[in-house]
């Protein structure tokens, strides 16, 4: 079921990236091509490059985020933009200006490029249509979390080459995770065969139909798989509201060495971060030969720059 | 504009009053605000001395509409909505009775704000108004209000808006309360708990744009439970708004019991569905939210066969400050006045609903049910009535939207069927032509 992938787009044609959905396979495997090439620049002494000289970067970020918001700021300053951290605590903004204020008074300052993380899924799209900028979605509530979705395929394709044909298990709380989402949307457009683990409470309704196969046991859903991505469990949701404690779902659903042990023998362990350990991965294993967690951090800034250096392609020179 | 002392005769109409499932070419002759004879019948009369004849080159004269779903602004949201504004937008759609709701600023949960109302609209509105009151006071879904003297004061039902009281007991106290006083609790049922922080229909759309989803148990289970207490209590119950067809099948089940039981639905559950929603468009936000083309289909099934009785626009004006947030921050709700016959025309042209049903839906079951004389051509009622085309195609446009708000989810959208006048009390307050 390996996708033709000698079909490479040579552009990334729109002006914002708001999510997986909608974008063609060339289009994901042009913005990894990129990533591939910033990872070079990343790893030379001298790291800048002038794509986004002059140009204003924003980074609004409606939800706290220290790995996300700091991985585009290195982006965009290797890339030599003016980047500026924007936390906006969501309370203030209750208190009256709406989103699309905030968007007007940002379109004011002029900015080139717009990174936004907001708490509700669509307001990144509702923001991008008010603005001039060109947006990147840096997670919007439960929907989309793209430039994740892209980090994790460019790790894995340096990994194990093309990415069609891939078992990969997404394994944790799938119901509330943007990164699911996008994977899910991602690793399909390039052929790989999705499987998604959870307890049934963690799973979104309509799951069968989202083009994943669907398990509830960890060890015969990480049966035969290259690759197990694990994903955080908000500690809100561990005390009785989703599952009913800690140690029982590191009993059932936690990564450990023996659970690992089902999945191929050269599998690779993920996770977006920030880990819980104990709770979703044991520290073995997060720590141990099979994980890429750490070169996940490290691609995250290449495809954040991929991205920022494909949108500016469609800034305006004049 | 015609005088009222001035006799009034419609001609060359397609008459339609489906209280007396009536549908033939004729007029209607109004006296003083009365409707003195309509249909075939009204022919032979010719026109009395005096009178101004209108000629409606063939459309239908129907009954104005009853619109037992208008949320209103005033008292508290002025801006939003006016007795006065809503009234102007329900001429230009063929409402010539609003049935409000208390779910107000303060909620109207008192004679004397019962009594606002209705001196307000007197004063202002070009349209009957009949304020519902609170079934519970402040909506508190707690402490029943003082149904006795709120139904004295001119409440003609009861209900706790878009807030379900989810409380067994006290639901079923409220019904057996109000049946002393022969007075109707119109409720939106809703399991609370089960719909949780949902905020659309529950389904792979929630799932895919990551919107918390409301399943259809949260509101059938409800209903069900609200069946139980009206078998329990023998009440006079009135589903507000059901939106899944197992709510229909419990309504049903209902009736054929021999309970005191009707049932309503908003137009924008007849003729949207969740895809209407597509990348988070905040006037599809609605609750009970849109559901699947399938529950939509069925729906309208329930229409035609008679268990869903009444179709009422849900009216709800919202503006910038409360619609332009992220889907899950918005308010609920979309305007209805003027556009519901032209929306549920759609049903009418796709052959699903007949034409008499679709108007009595709108005009008699209503009536009927609250205990008001509008909504018919009968002799001695209230000449209350609308010239419209069926046909006539127009486009739902931003700046053509009487409503003080304007989070109309028809906008833009084209709607076949259109209201060419509209008179109140023999009063021709709205004419497309002038």
């Amino acid at each position: 079921m390996t996708k033709d992938t000698t079909h490479r787009s040579t552009s990334y044609p729109h002006r914002h990236l708001l999510g997986i959905e909608g974008l063609q396979p060339s289009e994901i495997l042009h913005l990894l091509d990129l990533a591939d090439e910033a990872v070079e620049v990343s790893r030379q002494v001298e790291k800048q490059k002038a794509v986004l000289r002059g140009r204003t970067q924003i980074n609004l970020f409606f939800e706290a985020s220290t790995r996300t918001q700091a991985s585009f700021e290195i982006a965009g300053k290797r890339l030599g933009a003016d980047v500026m951290n924007m936390a906006v605590a969501s309370s203030s903004v209750k208190k009256g200006e709406t989103l699309i204020d905030t968007a007007a008074t940002l379109n004011a300052m002029r900015p080139d490029l717009l990174v936004v993380r907001h708490q509700s899924a669509g307001a990144v799209q509702l923001l991008a249509r008010k603005v001039e900028c060109s947006v990147v979605n840096a997670g919007d509530g439960q929907h989309e979390h793209p430039t994740q979705a892209l980090l994790d395929a460019l790790t894995m394709r340096r990994h194990k080459g093309d990415i069609g044909g891939l078992r990969i298990a997404i394994c944790g709380d799938i119901r509330h995770s943007r990164v699911a989402r996008s994977n899910i949307l991602l690793l399909n457009a390039l052929g790989a065969r999705v499987r998604v683990v959870a307890p049934s409470t963690l799973l979104p309704s309509g799951i069968h139909n989202m083009g994943v196969d669907v398990f509830t046991n960890m060890r015969e859903g990480l049966e035969g798989c290259d690759i197990v991505m694990m994903l955080r469990l908000q500690r809100e949701r561990m005390s009785g509201a989703f599952v009913p404690s800690v140690r029982e779902y590191f009993k059932y659903h936690g990564l450990d060495k023996e659970k690992l042990s089902y999945a191929k023998p050269d599998a690779l362990v993920m996770h977006p971060g920030p880990m819980n350990r104990g709770v979703e991965i044991a520290a073995e294993v997060a720590d141990g030969p099979q994980s890429l967690i750490k070169e996940q951090v490290e691609m995250g800034v290449a495809v954040r720059m991929a991205v920022l250096e494909a949108l500016a392609t469609h800034l305006p020179t004049k | 504009m015609a005088e009222t002392n001035n006799p009034l005769v419609l001609t060359n109409a397609r008459v339609i009053d489906p209280a007396a499932n009536k549908d033939e070419p004729g007029a209607v002759l109004i006296r003083n605000g009365i409707i003195e004879a309509a249909g075939s019948a009204a022919l032979n009369q010719g026109a009395p001395e005096g009178a101004i004849t209108m000629d409606c080159g063939g459309a239908i004269v129907a009954p104005g509409l009853v619109d037992m779903g208008v949320t209103v602004g005033e008292p508290g949201a002025e801006h939003r909505e006016t007795l006065e504004s809503a009234s102007q937008a329900a001429v230009a759609g063929g409402v010539t009775t609003m049935i409000t709701s208390p779910d107000c600023d303060p909620v109207i949960d008192d004679p004397a704000l019962v009594d606002f109302i209705l001196r307000r609209a007197r004063h202002t509105a070009i349209v009957n108004v009949h304020p519902m009151a609170a079934l519970t006071k402040g909506l508190n879904g707690q402490e029943m209000s003082e149904i006795g003297l709120l139904k004295e004061a001119g409440a003609v039902a009861f209900t706790n808006a878009t807030h379900p009281v989810t409380n067994s007991q006290v639901f079923s106290r409220l019904l057996t309360y109000a049946r002393d006083f022969d007075a109707l609790v119109v409720h939106q049922a809703q399991d609370k708990d089960l719909a949780g922080s949902g905020v659309m229909n529950a389904g792979l759309r929630a799932s895919w744009l990551g919107l918390g989803g409301i399943p259809r148990e949260a509101e059938f289970i409800a209903i069900e439970r609200d069946m139980r207490l009206v078998a329990m209590t023998r009440g006079k119950y009135h589903a507000r708004l059901i939106s899944c067809p197992q709510s229909a099948n419990a309504i049903r089940q209902a009736k054929k019991d021999g309970l005191n039981v009707t049932a309503g639905i908003s137009i924008n559950h007849l003729t949207l569905n969740e895809n209407d929603i597509a990348n988070y468009r905040t006037f599809h936000k609605m609750s009970p939210p849109l559901r699947t083309e399938d529950d939509r289909m069925e729906m309208v099934r329930a229409v035609a066969d008679g268990t869903i009785d009444v179709i009422m626009s849900d009216h709800n004006p919202q503006d910038v400050e409360t619609k332009r947030h992220p889907f899950a921050e918005s308010e609920d709700g979309a305007l209805g006045l003027e556009t519901m016959l032209g929306a549920g025309m759609r049903l009418v042209h796709s052959g699903d609903v007949p034409l008499t049903k679709l108007l009595a839906a709108m005009t008699c079951n209503p009536a009927d049910r609250l205990g008001l004389e509008a909504g018919r051509l009968s002799k001695g009622a209230p000449a209350d009535l609308i010239v419209f085309d069926p046909d006539r195609p127009w486009i739902v446009e931003k700046e053509n939207i009487r409503s003080r708000s304007k989070n109309s989810s028809f906008e833009d959208e084209t709607l076949q069927g259109r209201v060419l006048t509209t008179l109140v009390a023999g009063r021709i307050l709205y004419n497309i032509a002038a």
